[in-house]
């Protein structure tokens, strides 16, 4: 690097001459050099993302089980077949998807809901400087700081039935449970599932509106302050409005993150979720990775991946023209 | 303009490095002999720990480079990712050359073609087929196939029990019969201790108690044509009884329920709980501080009568079965490898270090196996012991059955019934799920 930092100088003296009759091929250079810059940045991308995505849509039409999987090349194509099994709604295969992907929708609206909540409200109230407001902030960013593996595997020593703190807490000092529950097994596995992943998420909500709170002018609530508007109405007609941009991505990104969820499930329960529980990453990872079925399992992403498509596509589109009408 | 040309002529290459890495997947199949004198080994975790396997291994290891002059790369694979790494190196192609594997698997990898069949010629190589018990070859594939692995060490189920709580208890023999177990537990729990320790969110070892459960109704979970069969009226009343023992019976604890790494192992060395159903469990013990002389060994109970064949069974065959990669690149290494693990010495070393009983017939009439503990074990897997299901789809059933009865125990765990009926339904959907080959 240093050597061609050191001959440029000298270059840029040499004889002009040279470069009247490469002024065309010049041009061209100069037009697609971009092109050759992102070159590599395509290539990567393909690589990394669009190949394997290719090769999971195709797998999916495969009827790729254990027989097969030393030599793909030898599987044979089973048309639909594997889509139809995964939406066969009668049949077990399918019936348990549904399912799977009811607890997930549940599950996710209610963590984004909560998530949203919690984050905003914690940034609205460290929007004041107060004494000690960056140690909370600090603080706050703890459980979105730690690794995933090693927060959700301390929850799962709390939510234990016989030694857990959970359920020393409940029943053992607050008596509120008549027998110390099961959170790790049955159907309270929903609502930890719902703890820790509210927990995790909540700092991310906190973050984003945390910043975005800085861009709005303070003249706003010191202007809406003389006019006779309270907290709880600046907020309403400030803060939340212009917060919109902001929200619009959060909400989205926490519902794509929360909906796709795989560390959280699968540290807390194993490979066999309770059903309860049963978020649908998890339950397509059983369904290929357990039992050697990789083609239905890539029938059932492929089923996903289009779905979120949807969900974010009609969610970008309707709140973008929602923006458009209310600013207009 | 230098920077930029530079800049240029690095962002073509890149592309075409990337473009070179991208198409040149290796594809190579079948075994080879291009680099003799290296292999790599993947090692299950037989001791406490991974770094005790390590610490056990590689002087083995040292000692084979010595013999031969081939360098041994060892890994050992925790339980909870081996079969994921096996499958992961059949479908990439690009695996270890030796490796253990759980030897219930055996038929499920079969089936992959990833594993050398051992043959009459291979089977020469390490000494011939008949240096094996036979109880151990009946637990390496397809019965009527060439095995696809060949027996390394072997164990089995026995009852463990604490001397001192059984004293206390006035209990002076270990349970024979269930029933026995049942009727001793009442005086267990009045000295205000657990009774029988399960690991209930642990599929496999649902898996392995529910199989001689059935064994003991006269019942099994494949026909005899190898399609699943378990909702027969016989495997949903064994199911239904080891369910019991914690629904009805209350002699295993309901926070059991929720056990899946060896937390009942640890009640039992801590002497919380009285009984444990293990399988050669003593070096796990002494690992958790739990002194020989504490515990008995028995074997494990039987509906009535003693242990035997057929309704008699109280054990399945367990054990590691070690197996040579196909897509190796040191065959004949690869070969005299097992050939050197299976030897009579490395079996006494390495059998001994596991607290396991040697599955070479000449190896364990050696002393060292002939201590009270190994002897249970060794008796259990010569008289009373039947390997699982050896069908491709073994490996889907420990998941969807285990799966169930792990429902099953959490819905005694929260107090629900657990009835014939609710029992079968579970099984049902466990047999749907599996695959309609």
């Amino acid at each position: 690097m240093t050597t061609t930092a050191l001959k440029e100088p000298v270059r840029e003296t040499s004889p002009g001459a040279a470069r009247a009759p490469r002024r065309r091929p010049g041009r061209i250079r100069r037009l697609s050099l971009p092109y050759l810059l992102l070159l590599p940045a395509l290539l990567l991308e393909l690589l990394v993302h669009l190949v394997p995505m290719a090769i999971g849509i195709v797998m999916s039409f495969k009827e790729l089980t254990q027989f097969y999987i030393r030599d793909w090349g030898t599987a044979p194509w089973s048309g639909l077949d594997n889509y139809r099994v995964s939406v066969d709604f009668d049949a077990p295969v399918g019936k348990a998807l549904l399912q799977s992907f009811g607890v997930t929708v549940g599950f996710t609206l209610l963590s984004v809901a909560l998530c949203w909540l919690i984050g905003t409200a914690a940034a609205v109230f460290m929007q004041d400087t107060f004494r000690g407001r960056g140690l909370l902030r600090a603080l706050f960013l703890v459980p979105y700081a730690l690794p995933v593996y090693t927060a959700v595997i301390t929850w799962v020593f709390m939510f234990q039935h016989d030694n857990g703190l959970v359920n020393h807490v409940l029943h053992d000092q607050l008596h509120l449970t008549g027998e110390p529950s099961f959170w790790l097994i049955g159907d309270n596995s929903f609502y930890a599932l719902l703890t820790v992943s509210v927990w995790k998420g909540w700092p991310f909500a906190f973050l984003i509106v945390t910043a975005g709170l800085q861009n709005i002018p303070r003249e706003l609530y010191e202007a809406a302050a003389l006019d006779g508007a309270g907290t709880w109405q600046q907020i309403r007609r400030i803060t939340l409005p212009s917060l919109r941009p902001v929200n619009q991505v959060l909400v989205l990104v926490l519902f794509l993150w929360t909906f796709n969820d795989f560390n959280t499930p699968f540290v807390l329960f194993g490979r066999a979720a309770p059903e309860a529980a049963d978020l649908i990453s998890v339950h397509i990872y059983q369904a290929s990775f357990v039992t050697w079925n990789f083609g239905t399992g890539s029938a059932m992403s492929v089923l996903l991946l289009l779905f979120l498509l949807v969900v974010t596509g009609g969610y970008l589109l309707l709140t973008s023209r929602g923006r458009r009408t209310s600013d207009a | 303009m230098r920077s930029i040309r530079a800049a240029a002529v690095g962002a073509v290459t890149l592309s075409l490095a990337l473009a070179a890495t991208a198409c040149g997947g290796g594809t190579s199949t079948g075994g080879s002999d291009d680099s003799p004198k290296t292999l790599t080994y993947w090692a299950s975790n037989q001791g406490a720990s991974v770094a005790v396997d390590k610490k056990v291994l590689q002087p083995e290891l040292d000692k084979f480079e010595k013999q031969t002059g081939i360098k041994v790369k060892l890994e050992v694979v925790p339980w909870s990712d081996l079969l994921n790494r096996i499958l992961t190196a059949t479908t990439s192609g690009q695996g270890p050359d030796v490796l253990n594997i759980g030897n219930t698997w055996s038929a499920s990898l079969q089936a992959t073609g990833a594993l050398l069949p051992w043959d009459q010629q291979n089977f020469a190589k390490i000494g011939g087929r008949d240096r094996f018990v036979e109880a151990a070859l009946g637990s390496t594939g397809v019965q009527g196939k060439d095995p696809a692995a060949v027996p390394l060490y072997s164990m089995a189920y026995a009852l463990y029990y604490n001397k001192k709580i059984f004293a206390d208890a006035g209990i002076s023999k270990p349970p024979a019969t269930w029933d026995e177990l049942i009727a001793d537990g009442r005086k267990i729990k009045a000295r205000g201790k657990s009774v029988l320790g399960a690991e209930g969110a642990n599929l496999s070892e649902n898996i392995h108690h529910v199989f001689v459960f059935a064994k003991q109704h006269g019942a099994d979970f494949f026909a005899a044509d190898g399609k699943p069969d378990f909702t027969s009226p016989k495997v949903v009343e064994a199911v239904k009884s080891y369910v019991d023992l914690m629904a009805k019976d209350k002699v295993i604890p309901p926070g059991d329920a929720e056990y899946a790494q060896n937390q009942s192992v640890s009640d039992f060395a801590k002497g919380k709980q009285a009984m444990l159903l293990w399988q050669s469990a003593a070096a796990n013990l002494k690992s958790q501080g739990m002194s020989e002389d504490a515990y008995g060994i028995a074997p494990v109970p039987v509906r009535s009568g003693t242990p035997g064949q057929g309704s008699q069974v109280n054990s399945m065959v367990a054990g590691i079965n070690i197996a040579v990669f196909k897509n190796t690149h040191n065959l004949d290494g690869a070969r005299k490898f097992v050939k050197f693990m299976t030897s009579d010495a490395e079996q006494k070393i390495l059998n001994t270090a596991y607290s396991t009983v040697p599955p070479v017939a000449s190896a364990q009439q050696d002393p060292a196996f002939g201590a009270p503990d190994t002897a249970v074990l060794k008796n259990t897997l010569a008289t009373s012991a039947a390997a699982l299901p050896q069908v491709p789809s073994e490996s889907q059933f420990e998941t969807t059955v285990g799966t169930a009865v792990k429902e099953l125990f959490a819905d005694a765990a929260a107090g629900r019934a657990v009835t014939t009926d609710s029992v079968k339904a579970k099984l049902e959907k466990a047999q749907q799920q599996m695959p309609a080959a």
